[in-house]
This record gives C-alpha cells, sequence and structure tokens, in this order.
C-alpha cells in the first residue's frame, strides 16, 4: 500500500517538473531559432513571472483556503525593491545572473517581510473579509510606492516620501553622476532589463520545488489540515496562526521573487500596473487552473496571458468575448445541471488506483 | 508507549470523595474538574461540574438533549475558556491554556458533528493527528533531508500501526471525506489516538451506527484502552454502549451534574429515570 | 468653516458610497455573495440617464427614472443569467463569475460608449450662496437620507421586505414557510441595481466625467464601506458610506491628495482588527 501512496503524488509532481522542463526545452530552442514572433516572444518573462505568481496564489487560496485579493502588492513589493537592488548593485555586481540572482532575492525578502507584517494581524479575521483586507492591502501599497522616489549617486542610495504630493525628483539632491531609479508616480523608468527566458524557468522550478515539497510535508499537511476544518486541527494540537502565517509568506515571498522578475524584464515600471485588476488576473487564474492544483494553475496562467493574444482576431471585441468565455466556464463548470450534460458528452475517465484497490 | 507512565503521583492525591475504579485509586487522576461552570450570556450552561477519571477509566457522559454534554467537551478542551472552576490534567492547572496547548498535553477528541480533513487522505489524517510527535521543520520538508524520509517513514509506520486497531489499513490512501459514515467516525478516533493522548474523549461514537456495528465499537474502545492505558470518557445516547463498558457514569441535566456512579446504581437511580422519562404520575 | 464645507462635502460623498453600498450589503446579506458587477451598473445609470437627457432630450426626472428601469432590468437579467445557475456553487466560483460580469460590462460600455470620458452635466448647478456647498451635496444628502427611511421601513413591514430578512437568515427554513426564494433574491437585485442607477447620476454630478471604468473605483470603496459597517446590515452600509466619505474628503484636505484613499482603507483595516465583523455586523464563531 504505501508504494502506490509514495508512487501516486510522486507521479503527479514529476509529470508536473517534465511537463515545465520540455516546455522550456521546446520553447527555448524555438526562440533561438528564430522561429518565434517578437510579440510571442516578448511574452515569455511576463508568463513566467505570472505562472510563479499563480503558484504562489494558489498556495494562499487553494492550500491554505484564505481569499486574498491583494497578491499584486506582493508582486509590486518584490518588483520595486527588486529593481532597486539590481540598479543599485550595477556598479558592485559586473554579473548580469549575479545580480538577477541578488534582486530577486531580496524582492522575496521585501515580500516576505511585508507578508509577516500584513498577516499577523490579518489572518485572524475569516472570509470575505479577509479578502477584503487583502484588497486594501494592494490598494495601500499601490498609492504608498506612487509617492516614492529613489536615486543613486557616489555617495550611496537614497530615499524620499513624497506625502504631500510637493515634492519631485530635484528633491533627491542627486551629484552630476547620480541617476533616478524610481520616480515617484512614473515608476521605475530606467531599469536595465536583465530577466532572461531561463531565469523565469528556473524560477517556476524553484517555485515548484518550495510549493509541491512543502504540501507533501507535515508543515504542508498543517496547512491543508487549516483550509478543511480550522476546529478539528486544533483539537489535535496544529498551531493556526504559525501555519496560516507560514503559508502566507511563502506565498508573498514567491510572488515578491516574481516581481522582481518582471519588474526587470521592462525598463520602466508603474506600480498601477500592480492593481486590484491584477490581482484579480491572478485569482482567475488560480480558478481556472483548479483550487490546489498546482499543475492546472501552471496551464491556466499560460493560457490566460496567450488567450488576448489568440482572440486578437475579433479585434475590439477581444475583451467582451473574454468576458463572456469567463462567465461560462464558471456556469459549466460549476452548475449541476450544466455539469451532467457535459459528462453526458464527454463520459469522465474512471478513476485509477484510489477507488478501485478497495 | 504511554507518556504518563511516569507521572507527577505525589503532586495530586485522588479525592476521597471520587469514584474511580480500584485499579486506578493509587495513581494521580488524569482528569479532575472542580466546580467547572460556564455561563453564555446569563444562562449558565454548565454549572458547579465536578468529576475525576482515573488513568485507565472509561467513564460515560450521559443526559437528555441540550444537557450541556458537549459543553463540557468544549470546556475540557477549551474551546471555551470556562468562566468558573478548575480543570487539571494529569495534574497540570490548564488555566489559560488554549485548545492546542490542552492537545499537547494530551487530551484528544472526536466530534458529534464529525470533523475530518475531508480532502485529505486516511493516512494524512492520522499523521495531522501525529503532527506533534513528527520532529522536522519546514525547510526539512522542503528540502527533503534525511531527517524528512526517516521521520516521514516512522510516521508512516505509526500511522498505518494506529489504523490497524479497527483495520483501516486498506482505506489508507482514500480522501477521509469519501469514506462511508462508520468508517469516518472510526478514522476520528484514529486520528485522536494519533496526538498520544492520555484521556480520549468521544463525543456520540456509535451515532448512525448500527447494532452490530455498535457491539465491535465497544469491543474496540475496551481495546484501546487496554492498549494504550489511557482513560476514555464519552458521550453516548445508547445506553446498551453506556452500561455495557463505562465504568463510572456522570448524569446531567440542565447543565448539572444530577447522578454519579456505576452502570447499575445509576439505572435504579430516581432522578435519572424523571429526566429521562418526565415525572411518573402516581395513580 | 473650511473644515466645515470639507465635512458637508464628505457627508455627501458618503452619502453616495452609501446608496452603493446599499446594493452590496443587500445582495451579500441575501445571496452571500461579493457582487463585484454592481460598481459597474453605476455607470451603466450614469451613461443612460446622460444619453437620456442629451440625445433624447428627456427632463431631468424623466431620465433618472429611465436610467433606473434600465438597471432594474439588467440587475435583474445578470442575476438570472449568471448567478442563478450558480445557486449552490463555491462562493469562489460565484465571485470570479461576478468579475466576468464586470469585465462584461465595462467592455461592452467601451464599445458602446466608446473609451473617451464624456462630460455629465450635473442635475442641479450652483451653490449655496456665501458657503462653498453646492445644491448637488444637499440633494445628494437628502436622497440618500430618504432612502435609508425607505429601505428600513420596506425592509422591517413590508411582507417582501420581511421575506428578504428571512431568506438571508435561513434560505431553507425560508422556503419551508413558502416564501419564494429565488423571485425575493431577484427582487434584492433589482432593488439593488435602481440604486445603482441613482447613485450613477449623483457620481456623476459630484464628477461630472463619465468613462466605462467610472463605476470600479466608487464600486470598491463603497464595498469597503459596507464591509466597514458591518455587510449584511443595513444600517452599517449607511453609517460606513457617511464615514468612508468624511475620511475621504479629510484626508484630501488634510493630509494629501495623492494618499485618500491609503488613509480609507487604512482606517478598514484598523476597523476591522478592532471588531472583526465590522461597525454594525455580527461576529458569530462557528459552533462546536
Amino acid at each position: 500500500m504505501k508504494k502506490i501512496n509514495i508512487k501516486k503524488t510522486t507521479r503527479s509532481d514529476f509529470i508536473t517538473y517534465i511537463g515545465v522542463i520540455i516546455a522550456f526545452v521546446v520553447i527555448n530552442t524555438m526562440l533561438n531559432g528564430g522561429m518565434l514572433t517578437r510579440s510571442f516572444s516578448g511574452m515569455l518573462v511576463p508568463i513566467c513571472c505570472f505562472i510563479v505568481m499563480a503558484v504562489s496564489l494558489n498556495f494562499t487560496v487553494g492550500i491554505l483556503g484564505e481569499l486574498s485579493l491583494g497578491h499584486a502588492g506582493f508582486v509590486s513589493i518584490g518588483g520595486f525593491s527588486g529593481v532597486i537592488a539590481s540598479q543599485s548593485l550595477a556598479t558592485v555586481i559586473e554579473s548580469e545572473p549575479v545580480r538577477l540572482l541578488v534582486a530577486l532575492v531580496i524582492g522575496a525578502l521585501c515580500a516576505a517581510f511585508a507578508g509577516l507584517l500584513v498577516g499577523i494581524p490579518v489572518l485572524r479575521l475569516r472570509g470575505d473579509y479577509l479578502a477584503i483586507v487583502t484588497l486594501a492591502f494592494g490598494e495601500i501599497i499601490k498609492e504608498l510606492i506612487k509617492c516614492l522616489y529613489v536615486g543613486i549617486d557616489k555617495k550611496g542610495v537614497r530615499f524620499i516620501f513624497n506625502a504631500t504630493g510637493k515634492l519631485t525628483a530635484e528633491n533627491l539632491k542627486l551629484d552630476e553622476t547620480g541617476e533616478v531609479i524610481i520616480n515617484g508616480a512614473l515608476g521605475a523608468t530606467r531599469t536595465d532589463t536583465i530577466s532572461t527566458f531561463t531565469a523565469g524557468f528556473i524560477l517556476i522550478m524553484i517555485t515548484l520545488i518550495i510549493v509541491l515539497n512543502l504540501t507533501r510535508s507535515r508543515s504542508g499537511r498543517a496547512i491543508m489540515a487549516l483550509r478543511d476544518n480550522r476546529i478539528a486541527a486544533e483539537s489535535v494540537g496544529i498551531n493556526v496562526t504559525k501555519y496560516k502565517l507560514m503559508a502566507f509568506v511563502t506565498s508573498a515571498a514567491l510572488a515578491g521573487a516574481a516581481g522582481a522578475l518582471y519588474g526587470l524584464n521592462f525598463s520602466g515600471l508603474d506600480s498601477s500596473t500592480f492593481d486590484i485588476n491584477m490581482s484579480i488576473e491572478i485569482l482567475l487564474m488560480v480558478v481556472f487552473g483548479g483550487l490546489g492544483s498546482i499543475r492546472g494553475s501552471i496551464i491556466a496562467a499560460a493560457i490566460i496571458k496567450l488567450l488576448p493574444e489568440m482572440l486578437r482576431f475579433l479585434e475590439s471585441y477581444r475583451m467582451l468575448i473574454y468576458a463572456v468565455i469567463l462567465i461560462i466556464v464558471m456556469i459549466a463548470t460549476n452548475n449541476p445541471t450544466a455539469k451532467n450534460l457535459i459528462e453526458k458528452i464527454i463520459p469522465k475517465r474512471k478513476k485509477k488506483g484510489a477507488e478501485i484497490d478497495e | 508507549m504511554n507518556r504518563f507512565a511516569k507521572s507527577r503521583d505525589k503532586l495530586v492525591p485522588v479525592p476521597s470523595d471520587a469514584l474511580i475504579p480500584q485499579r486506578d485509586i493509587d495513581k494521580s487522576p488524569i482528569l479532575e474538574a472542580r466546580h467547572l461552570g460556564i455561563e453564555f450570556g446569563g444562562l449558565k450552561a454548565v454549572d458547579d461540574f465536578n468529576l475525576t477519571i482515573g488513568r485507565t477509566e472509561i467513564a460515560g457522559l450521559i443526559g437528555p438533549n441540550g444537557a450541556g454534554k458537549t459543553t463540557v467537551f468544549n470546556l475540557l478542551t477549551k474551546v471555551y475558556q470556562p468562566t468558573k472552576g478548575t480543570i487539571l490534567i494529569d495534574g497540570i492547572d490548564t488555566h489559560g491554556m488554549n485548545t492546542v496547548q490542552v492537545s499537547k498535553i494530551g487530551v484528544a477528541r472526536t466530534f458529534q458533528n464529525i470533523r475530518l480533513f475531508n480532502n485529505l487522505t486516511v493516512e494524512e489524517n492520522v499523521k495531522l493527528g501525529m503532527h506533534n510527535q513528527i520532529k522536522y521543520g519546514m525547510v526539512s520538508g522542503i528540502l527533503r533531508t534525511p531527517n524528512y524520509w526517516k521521520q516521514e517513514r516512522i510516521a508512516h509506520e505509526r500511522a498505518m500501526e494506529l489504523l490497524s486497531i479497527f483495520d483501516m489499513e486498506s482505506l489508507a490512501n482514500h480522501k477521509a471525506g469519501s469514506l462511508p459514515y462508520g468508517a469516518q467516525r472510526r478514522l476520528e478516533i484514529v486520528r485522536a489516538l494519533g496526538t498520544n493522548p492520555g484521556l480520549l474523549l468521544l463525543d456520540e461514537p456509535a451515532a448512525g451506527m448500527n447494532p452490530s456495528e455498535t457491539v465491535e465499537l465497544m469491543e474496540n474502545i475496551i481495546k484501546i484502552r487496554d492498549t494504550f492505558k489511557i482513560a476514555i470518557m464519552l458521550i453516548e445516547h445508547d445506553m446498551n454502549l453506556v452500561m455495557g463498558i463505562c465504568e463510572g457514569i456522570c448524569v446531567l441535566n440542565f447543565g448539572k451534574v444530577i447522578a454519579k456512579g456505576s452502570p447499575e446504581d445509576i439505572q435504579s437511580n430516581p432522578v435519572v429515570i424523571e429526566a429521562y422519562l418526565g415525572k411518573k404520575k402516581e395513580g | 468653516m473650511e473644515f466645515f464645507s470639507h465635512l458637508i462635502s464628505g457627508i455627501s460623498l458618503g452619502s453616495v458610497y452609501a446608496i452603493i453600498a446599499l446594493g452590496y450589503t443587500m445582495v451579500y446579506g441575501i445571496a452571500k455573495m461579493l457582487n463585484f458587477a454592481h460598481g459597474d451598473v453605476i455607470m451603466v445609470g450614469g451613461y443612460i440617464s446622460l444619453l437620456a437627457m442629451t440625445s433624447l432630450g428627456l427632463p431631468t426626472w424623466a431620465a433618472i427614472l429611465l436610467a433606473m428601469v434600465v438597471c432594474t432590468i439588467l440587475g435583474v437579467i445578470i442575476e438570472g443569467l449568471a448567478y442563478k445557475p450558480l445557486r449552490s456553487a463555491p462562493s469562489l466560483a460565484v465571485l470570479i463569475t461576478a468579475i466576468g460580469v464586470s469585465y462584461f460590462l465595462q467592455n461592452a460600455a467601451l464599445l458602446v460608449w466608446g473609451a473617451n470620458p464624456k462630460a455629465y452635466t450635473p442635475i442641479i448647478k450652483g451653490s449655496v450662496p456665501h458657503l462653498n456647498i453646492s445644491y448637488t451635496s444637499l440633494l445628494t444628502i437628502c436622497v440618500c437620507i430618504v432612502i435609508m427611511i425607505a429601505l428600513t421601513l420596506f425592509t422591517n413591514k413590508s411582507k417582501m421586505g420581511k421575506a428578504m430578512r428571512a431568506c438571508s437568515e435561513d434560505k431553507p427554513a425560508a422556503q419551508l414557510m413558502g416564501i419564494n426564494v429565488n423571485r425575493t433574491i431577484s427582487l434584492t437585485f433589482a432593488i439593488g441595481s435602481a440604486l445603482a442607477a441613482i447613485a450613477g447620476v449623483l457620481l456623476c454630478s459630484f464628477s461630472p466625467v463619465l468613462a466605462p471604468t467610472t463605476g470600479s473605483m466608487p464600486g470598491i470603496k463603497a464595498f469597503t464601506a459596507a464591509v466597514f459597517g458591518g455587510i449584511g446590515s443595513i444600517p452599517g452600509a449607511f453609517l460606513g458610506g457617511i464615514f468612508i466619505g468624511i475620511i475621504e474628503s479629510l484626508a484630501k484636505a488634510y493630509i494629501s491628495t495623492q494618499l485618500a484613499n491609503s488613509v480609507v482603507f487604512a482606517v478598514l483595516i484598523i476597523v476591522l482588527l478592532v471588531r472583526p465583523a465590522g461597525l454594525l455586523g455580527k461576529y458569530v464563531p462557528e459552533k462546536v
């Protein structure tokens, strides 16, 4: 019995890893062979970022079972701290891959810290209240970053916070060698784009190892136990706050790393990008892919990012059709009558293993 | 096997008026509740509840619906904080403790309305019961260190051993939520045993079971007590079960203890009969 | 005096939020769903009233009435097509569907009315002499109070109102008592959407620009207001709306225009930490 159990989950994880590796190898070969259109190859890094964001949000929503509408806030923190780190270390660390790695780690740490700060008070709330507070958090982050000016010159990195709206980049008082990294509401404007598709692939693999291994471990079990039945989890001695925070912070850290990769992929980065709509887009990926299904999140993230491109022939009707598809899919997968109808047309494959080996 | 093998016998002597089995009389009791009470907005849900349970005793808590039986369990497991009185578990005052802490000092329970981790497998449910005995952290889990493999192997073997009490090893990979009702009730007991308790609280373990299943359950409860040398307290409406296996019975009505004693005493107690059947009209 | 005028403009902005929040809170109370598309119904209300006044040349009262009728129908259609099939679905699925509806309305508006913001003529012009208070502000406050009183009377006294309260408390029990639950939910959506139309007109009279995304931010803030006051509670939505409006107006005047929304959201977070179910919401612990 034991062998079957280990094989089943390991096999599933194995398929996920292999799938990601194959996809990377194929796309990378096509990329090097010049077989991809420019718009498609330009989307590769963002898609990698969104895959990591979706998988990390799935950890909060699917595995921990708490609805978060502020995931973009963590992505934003990771993105801007990654950009600041990379730009200010440009002269110190010459090697771009190393600098990218450092930026990703710093992005992840900053987002994790924010996750801890928000998580401690907020995780006491339940359900929709938690959702609304995370939404509020995301909006606050967006506005705070708009007030931020960061620059670097010979003497080091300087920050000013423009709470009153009266300051400008001039107030950084940089000397002639100085460079503005983040220019208030304009965001980051002159970032070195050091993100690569390979880096995106590696980040996805690391994310998968963390998330999949964690869910198969003692801590991950405890997190899923909280989702399934908090009261029972407490009764067997599981510390609710500890494991909620663990899940929330891990999720935030991964989102931060994804944000850093995203931020370093564009020369300009505006904090309005990371608004409620982005949080919702990531949530869509999670729900489409299936709550708790990591492989599903990966596929859904790729499809949702590519779908508007694929629907480009519809021109201005594109987003309208997208919305209709969204509604129809939700009804088809959740309405009992629709579900039965679909199962009649496409007979469900019999589940192997668990149900049969009675 | 039992964490209470070496205990603090000297600290808490058995109260002289406590009714506990003779074999436990020279050991300190596993549970002692003194003047326990809780009020919900002026309503005394449980009032002046006193009970002592011996180390290997099987005790019953009975009473009509709404008498406050589950509330007593919720007080003992600190789902509610008592507004009055003290609870000593193995001689430790649980004042100010929460559910998690009480679980760590050896109180485990099942629930009247089954509370399993439905989307997890049977084995995972049992391993969650053993959560605090599996010793490795988050990082070991992510990196899959040798300690992770070792601890998971031990946990797996122990989980299978516990499942074998109810012959449930073959269900290990099934989702807990997909099990039939009776199996779910049994799984809850196994999960509770996973916490390595000194006191196991069973809330209506036989609810929804047919007579032959109930008989089997009775045998298993005794088997659990004998194997693990622990005390078991159960709430149950099935009088055959209660009178068949409980050594001491406590009867609650309107939050108050109306009788305590052996099954024979309880069966012949006029106050108990009145509480259950209403007052007999003479003539 | 300056403070006073900021306060009044806060209260009137809050009145608009309160009217929107009533729609959120009633729907949440009965259908237990976050109707993300509510903000976009407001936008539709704004456009319809604008078109009625400019293209059709209808008088103001008729334009508002038309907007209410259209929004009511729209609300009932949305509920019937998108939400009714998901009555027993997990709340997350309903939330995503609501987001889909919101996308749909915004993009439909984009196609029909274009992306360029349209100028909106306030329904009444001018301001109180010597005071920096516009008539629109005063009208908004009055409308809000009237709606509040009417709704309270409706839910407490009328048969349909009682049915609504029964449904939000316990749907199966309400059904057993012979209440048509589906019809009651549709009615709730209808009332919420009619209120959204009024809110649309008032909102556009405040900040006289109208674009397909006009509804979303006020929608989110009104939703915040509903949560602030305790979601599901009608007086809570009123109180929450007014509070959020005042905080926003004062924050804009005395703290920073850029950070006004942050201040509003920060206050929301603090309130929820102290009172996890909002100002007037009841916190129901899970029964063991």
